[in-house]
């Protein structure tokens, strides 16, 4: 009688094992290249992060809130905060924001040029959305072991596996955004004459932004997720609260990882959400609630009186 | 008027590689037949047409027929797959990459059917599209945009965005950032098919009004062949890719040439698409004194006409004839002349001759000076307004 057992004759993790033992061996400069600007980012997020007093970080984020999101956003994020801080995990959630806002930086540095680039040829996203699938349905944990072998172990590791697991999103947000531009819109842009390049620009990426935006938020979501894995490779932050909770089975310890893990994403989840909404309470896509923003710091110019139309 | 855009043997074939497809228009089959053999689909088969400069030249059509593949050919949004189109003599469909953007951008701008405004831009902004393209500078675009926008009336509105306008405003902005660019040649994609009928009807009278003084050539993409006959200084009828048939919106109601086509002419309201021109009947004046002349008008009476051709007055029958017999004597006095004659324009409609129109009253057409062309009775008009006589402009005693 055949047994499943017995047909397992292909050492594929041997194999796997050579391999990667190979690549770290061989390829070292490369992934010191791709740790070198993770690592700069990161530790810059994590002194400003560290430094800036706490007040003074209430204060910006719940700005923030409620210039980009809504005012309930903005006292949502003020409670939050404050409860984080009486939690007593204030600095291990600063660590895990910084490694979200590194994230964030990286993802977009990266993820939005693939994402367009993939818009624009079909060949490209033949070769880049099975890789997109891989990433997507790879468990998170499976991230950690090659990680860990090419990079080593610590915060600046684990922001790598924090990368890898948060780009997918937004590149596939990126590329979907701007195929769905209307076409008339696109041949409008074609039929005024724009090059290739004014018709990304012009056209294309800021009819896109609602959508790119609502794939922002899909990765903050997942570097939230994956911060908190990452900390069994020895990345610092909330999630290591947690784990350390669940080693000493404190489970005290472990539910106040928890809750400031909660109430941290709920947090960048609402702000990142109504970003993604042009039509929402906000009304206005990111450029304009940048540009907002800083007018809100002038003096208002009174505004010139509309007549309503005849219609 | 000279010709702008000539369109010669145009085919497009929805594919990769047309030419089995080409090869079988050519042998003379028809859009039903390439499909069902090579399950290509025919766009625009053997399409040739050509615009004259200054004319609104409408391509009428059902869905399907082709008309916007044809539009969207002239500009290259849709590639030709065999032909030649022509702008001032310049092959359009043999230009390269950079010389076709040169095209778009400053001489063939597009009116879209759903406006394509730009949501995340400012009535200004997008009315300023074009000439940021072409790397204009913001003051100088801005002036322009300014300027364009009070041409199609909303002056006030450069600082809104587009869902804040109705969809007759929004088509404004559509045009103006056509305009733009100081095109000479713009296709209008539909570009009045997406407003409600009131709307449409402000939106062509403001084409109409605009056109008097732009003097753009415009090639109109329309399913409406009301809108065809009302805008049209020439029309295209186009059915299966083809055209089947081109020419004046009156010629083409007179003599649809297929049942297609007499299919759009039927309900046609004759009484506004005729002129006077059309109906009335051309007088050969005839010395009567001196410095006077007679016309004739077909009742027994006359019109007298002074040297420049100007009518100073009416005879009716009996004082014509009591003229004759006395050889013209008598006529010294004008008093003996009616001064109650009817004159109409020779570009007034049918129906403006028809409420002019007065019992017992000859009607005298004139032209822009004034002149004397012909006259007009009530038969003719009703004739006209009926069912067209077979001999426009034909003899007297029809």
């Amino acid at each position: 009688m055949l047994d499943a057992n017995d047909l397992n004759v292909f050492p594929v993790d041997a194999w796997i094992q050579d391999g990667v033992a190979w690549i770290a061996l061989n390829l070292r400069p490369l992934f010191l290249a791709i740790k070198w600007p993770v690592e700069y980012v990161l530790n810059l997020n994590i002194f400003l992060l560290q430094e800036i007093p706490f007040l003074a970080i209430v204060a910006v984020s719940v700005l923030l809130a409620w210039r980009l999101a809504s005012i309930g956003v903005a006292c949502f994020s003020a409670v939050a905060l404050v409860a984080i801080a009486a939690l007593g995990v204030w600095s291990e959630a600063m660590t895990t924001l910084s490694l979200i806002t590194t994230a964030i930086v990286i993802c977009a540095a990266v993820g939005i040029p693939i994402g367009i680039g993939c818009a624009r040829s079909d060949r490209m996203w033949g070769v880049v959305r099975p890789i997109l699938d891989i990433m997507q349905t790879t468990p998170t944990f499976v991230y950690l072991v090659p990680v860990v072998m090419l990079f080593g172990v610590g915060t600046v590791p684990g922001e790598v596996a924090v990368v890898t697991a948060a780009a997918p999103p937004l590149i596939r947000f990126t590329n979907l955004g701007i195929r769905m531009v209307e076409t008339e819109m696109v041949e409008a842009g074609l039929a005024f004459g724009a090059t290739k390049r004014q018709l990304l620009w012009e056209v294309q990426l800021p009819l896109a932004v609602p959508t790119i935006l609502g794939g922002l938020n899909q990765t903050v979501l997942t570097a939230m997720v994956m911060s908190v894995v990452v900390a069994m490779i020895g990345a610092e932050g909330l999630g290591l609260v947690v784990l350390q909770g669940l080693g000493r089975l404190d489970v005290g310890r472990a539910a106040v990882g928890g809750i400031a893990i909660v109430l941290l994403a709920m947090m960048l989840d609402r702000i990142t959400q109504k970003l993604a909404q042009p039509g929402g309470p906000g009304g206005r896509p990111l450029l304009r609630s940048l540009r907002a923003l800083v007018r809100s710091s002038r003096p208002a110019t009174s505004k010139p009186a509309i007549s309503s139309p005849d219609q | 008027m000279t010709e702008r855009l000539r369109v010669e043997n145009l085919y497009k074939v929805f594919s990769k590689s047309p030419d089995p497809a080409l090869r079988m228009l050519a042998a003379g089959a028809k859009k039903a037949d390439v499909l069902a053999k090579t399950g290509m689909v025919v766009g625009l088969n053997d399409v040739s047409l050509s615009v004259p400069s200054g004319a609104i030249y409408m391509v009428m059509g059902l869905s399907g027929s082709g008309k916007s593949t044809l539009a969207r050919c002239i500009n290259r949004l849709n590639e030709p797959s065999a032909g030649r189109i022509l702008l001032d003599g310049r092959d359009i469909v043999a230009a390269g990459e950079a010389e076709l953007r040169d095209i778009r951008r400053k001489r063939i701008s597009m009116v879209f059917q759903h406006f394509a405004l730009l949501p995340n831009r400012t009535v200004a902004e997008n009315t300023e599209f074009g000439l940021k393209l072409q790397g204009v500078s913001p003051q100088a675009r801005r002036r322009r945009a300014e300027e364009v926008l009070s041409i199609v009336g909303l002056a006030r509105w450069g600082n809104h965005y587009p869902h804040e306008l109705s969809g007759g405003m929004r088509q404004r902005v559509g045009l103006a950032r056509a305009l733009a660019t100081d095109a000479d040649v713009l296709i209008m994609d539909e570009a009045f098919s997406a407003l409600d009928p009131l709307i449409r009807t402000e939106m062509q009278d403001e084409l109409l009004r605009l056109q008097r003084t732009l003097k753009k050539t415009i090639l109109f993409i329309t399913h409406d062949f009301q809108e065809a006959l009302k805008l049209g200084t020439r029309i295209a009828i186009m059915a299966d890719g083809e055209l089947v048939r081109e020419g004046t919106p009156q010629s083409i109601v007179l003599e649809p040439g297929s049942d297609y086509v007499a299919a759009f002419t039927r309900e046609v309201d004759r009484s506004r698409l005729f002129d006077a021109r059309w109906a009335m009947t051309p007088v050969q004046p005839v010395p009567l004194a001196a410095g006077l002349c007679l016309a004739e008008t077909g009742d027994g009476g006359g019109l007298v006409l002074d040297d420049g051709g100007h009518v100073v007055g009416a005879l009716d029958s009996e004082t014509l004839r009591g003229l004759r017999e006395t050889s013209g004597r008598g006529i010294g006095s004008l008093g003996a002349l009616r001064k109650d004659f009817v004159t109409v324009r020779e570009c007034d409609s049918l129906l403006d001759a028809a409420r002019a129109h007065r019992a017992g009253r000859p009607m005298a057409v004139v032209d822009e000076e004034g002149r004397l062309t012909g006259t007009l009775a009530a038969d003719r008009i009703l004739a006209g307004i009926a069912a067209a006589p077979s001999h426009p402009a034909g003899g007297l005693h029809a």
